[in-house]
């Protein structure tokens, strides 16, 4: 008990003797909660970023099988199916016909798609909401795009998709199969891919290394690989950003040791009379740890706070460009709030140690100082 | 190398410590050949000024070193998506030569910095430094042992290369690959049950006997050193598998996962500070000659000695109900 109260008069203390200086400690404040906000925002919309990331990929089919001609992806014959289907271990099958077209009249790209869970009448489209912001139309408009051999095909918009699948579905045009194949000339009996269902997931290395032995000239994505692929993408955004901020971190580091080894006269004399009423060097020492202490609890808390809601509340203005990636038709969406304790604690010790550690020296400098020095 | 903030908080930690440590290392030279209490040099008042510096550096570094040693674990744990069959820390840990010994060494950092706190918390309560020489050639053997997980740690993360899909090589690129191994085994159960609860009984036994009589430091401080590596092989012999109720996975690392409740938290903070307390005790008492230190121990050992004694006791409790609530029957019925 006792050490507690001694505590917590040290802290009285401190917190009366900051408030003295208030010019000098709000003025470190103010940089060092600029520091925590910085590197905060980084790693919370990183990791937002990479949430979104792997919730998307749940939903991806376990493998994707691509052809290769001459090293690029190619059209996969429906035939390839055939032997994929005796491979024990999956569960469903499908081909898939997807791909993209440059739009020239707004200057962005558009992901085309027979969806294999619905039925689109032919003739007709649904469009994701980018592009109907884009191109300013709604339900019932008629779009036109230019297709193979400059043909002009007219599409009726059936409907606008929500704006909540914006993340996946803001450049998106939905069509069937048959307006596909028509569109871009691919002829019956080819696919863009095709996508295996794997039921247990100790098997897909297996079914994997079946499929490159069944059909040599084809490539086999794992969703696993996908999910890796996109973590050290996000990882690696994110560990740049904060490598190129640690020049800002070696600035704060010095402005600490300047702020803190630049001890007025006023404050001198205030150590030199508590050491003649008694303070030894340890309690001195003490309260100036406490002093670093809360200025860093301070700053860390409100650092933190102003981050969360720059990126959960503005969705990262400020950070966007750098980390997000770019599209024309970039999608607009809220990120979910994530915090977890390895950031946390990430972050604290890339502020708080080398703010104490950079404070160390003219802290002890202080606390040694002799009365008689300070008071004559 | 993976570019990870966690990663560059590390790395950041240990360059910083050992920025702090080297000096004080040095310092710590300058303490053993020159120090002399009875002197009113200006040399020796010099160096009782600066045991103030680097005693407060000291700290901060150890304290930031229990704290690297969590983050480490939560690291590696958090890579293991980046590696084809990891499912966990051990994934990771395995993924090149260096990982186990960063994590030794680590936790070996964690014990030794544990102790040194310990007699420096009884060290700084006695007016006429009793145990700066033992303190400081404490220093002399952490400073190698730092150096030594950092050298490990930078080789470990450097080392690491994410399996991610390339666009130049056109097949699976993970097949053929073996995957990183995830197992680790077991002893068998029964007679690890057996030398688990002896010898935590027999710790826990002498630790209130030392707290109660305050003699028998120095063989609290010997069970409580053999007490912690049979209690990390008895949670992965047994204990780990009461609480997965799955007889084959010995994993001591998923415990600090969500899907168990974080359990492991619980299991491995009290196992740590206990025996840091024990052995810091331990050593101190064998070093506590001098009169004013033999006080400061008889007003505090007997509050840490219990501190230690509950820690170890509440460790074989979690132990006793996560078998008793299991599922699983491992020995037969």
């Amino acid at each position: 008990m006792h050490w507690f109260a001694k505590q917590r008069y040290l802290i009285d203390y401190t917190v009366a003797a900051m408030l003295r200086r208030r010019a000098k400690n709000v003025g470190l404040l103010a940089v060092y909660t600029t520091i925590v906000f910085l590197l905060a925002s980084v790693m919370l919309y990183s990791n937002a970023l990479k949430q979104e990331a792997s919730v998307l990929l749940k939903e991806a089919p376990e493998l994707v099988v691509q052809r290769m001609v001459a090293g690029r992806h190619d059209l996969i014959p429906a035939d390839y199916l055939e032997p994929l289907r005796g491979i024990r271990g999956v569960r469903r099958l499908e081909g898939r016909l997807w791909g993209y077209f440059y739009d020239s009249t707004v200057n962005a790209n558009y992901t085309f798609m027979v969806p294999p869970e619905r039925d689109i009448d032919p003739g007709s489209i649904v469009i994701g909401d980018a592009i109907a912001r884009a191109r300013g139309s709604e339900t019932g408009d008629v779009l036109a795009f230019r297709g193979a051999g400059e043909t002009l095909y007219p599409f009726r918009v059936a409907e606008v998709l929500p704006h909540e699948s914006a993340i996946v579905a803001a450049d998106l045009v939905l069509l069937s199969e048959a307006d596909f194949r028509g569109f871009f000339g691919i002829p019956p009996g080819k696919f863009t891919d095709i996508t295996l269902t794997v039921a247990n997931p100790k098997e897909v290395r297996t079914v994997a290394e079946k499929v490159v032995s069944a059909l040599p000239d084809t490539r086999p994505i794992l969703r696993e690989e996908m999910q890796r692929t996109y973590a050290s993408l996000f990882d690696w955004r994110e560990g740049m950003v904060l490598v190129l901020l640690a020049g800002a971190l070696l600035a704060f580091a010095i402005l600490a040791w300047e702020k803190a080894s630049g001890l007025s006269a006023d404050e001198r004399r205030e150590i030199g009379i508590l050491k003649a009423v008694g303070w030894g060097t340890g309690d001195v020492l003490k309260m100036k740890l406490w002093e670093g202490g809360l200025l860093s609890m301070l700053a860390f808390l409100l650092g933190f706070t102003l981050a969360y809601w720059h990126v959960f509340g503005t969705s990262a203005a400020l950070l966007a460009p750098a980390l997000k990636g770019w599209a024309v038709l970039y999608p607009n969406f809220e990120l979910t709030p994530a915090v977890d304790g390895l950031q946390l604690t990430s972050l604290f010790v890339i502020t708080v140690f080398p703010y104490t550690a950079s404070t160390l020296v003219p802290v002890w400098r202080a606390a040694v100082t002799h009365p008689d020095v300070v008071m004559r | 190398m993976l570019f990870q903030p966690a990663i560059i908080a590390l790395l950041l930690a240990d360059g910083l410590s050992l920025l702090l440590l080297v000096p004080a290392g040095l310092f710590a030279i300058r303490i053993l050949r020159r120090w002399d209490l009875q002197s009113g040099s200006a040399q020796q008042i010099r160096l009782e000024e600066h045991t103030y510096l680097v005693t407060t550096g000291l700290a901060l570094v150890f304290i930031a070193q229990i704290l690297t040693l969590l983050l480490f674990v939560f690291t590696t744990d958090h890579l293991a998506v980046q590696f084809v069959g990891a499912m966990c820390a051990v994934g990771t840990l395995n993924a090149n030569a260096w990982g186990f010994s960063a994590l030794l060494l680590r936790m070996g950092l964690f014990l030794l910095a544990g102790t040194w706190l310990v007699m420096n918390y009884i060290d700084s309560r006695a007016y006429d430094y009793p145990l700066i020489r033992v303190k400081y050639a404490l220093v002399l053997l952490i400073v190698p042992l730092a150096l030594a997980a950092a050298g490990a740690q930078l080789a470990f993360f450097t080392g690491l290369d994410a399996d991610v899909i390339t666009s130049c090589c056109g097949s699976l690129f993970s097949a053929g690959e073996p995957a990183v191994t995830a197992d680790l085994a077991g002893l068998p159960p029964l007679p690890a049950m057996g030398t688990f609860y002896t010898v935590l009984g027999l710790t826990i036994l002498a630790g209130a006997w030392y707290a109660l009589r305050g003699r028998g430091a120095l063989l609290f401080a010997g069970l409580s050193a053999i007490a912690f590596p049979v209690s990390i092989a008895a949670v992965i012999a047994f204990i780990s598998l009461y609480v997965y109720e799955h007889p084959h996975h010995h994993c001591p690392f998923c415990l600090l996962k969500s899907e168990y409740g974080y359990l492991g938290y619980g299991l491995y903070l009290p196992l740590f500070t206990a025996t840091t307390l024990a052995v810091g005790l331990g050593i101190t008492s064998a070093f506590a000659k001098a009169a004013s230190v033999r006080a400061v121990l008889a007003g505090v050992a007997p509050r840490l000695a219990w501190t230690a004694t509950l820690l170890f006791t509440l460790f074989m409790l979690q132990a006793i109900w996560f078998t008793w609530r299991s599922n699983l029957i491992l020995l037969g019925e």
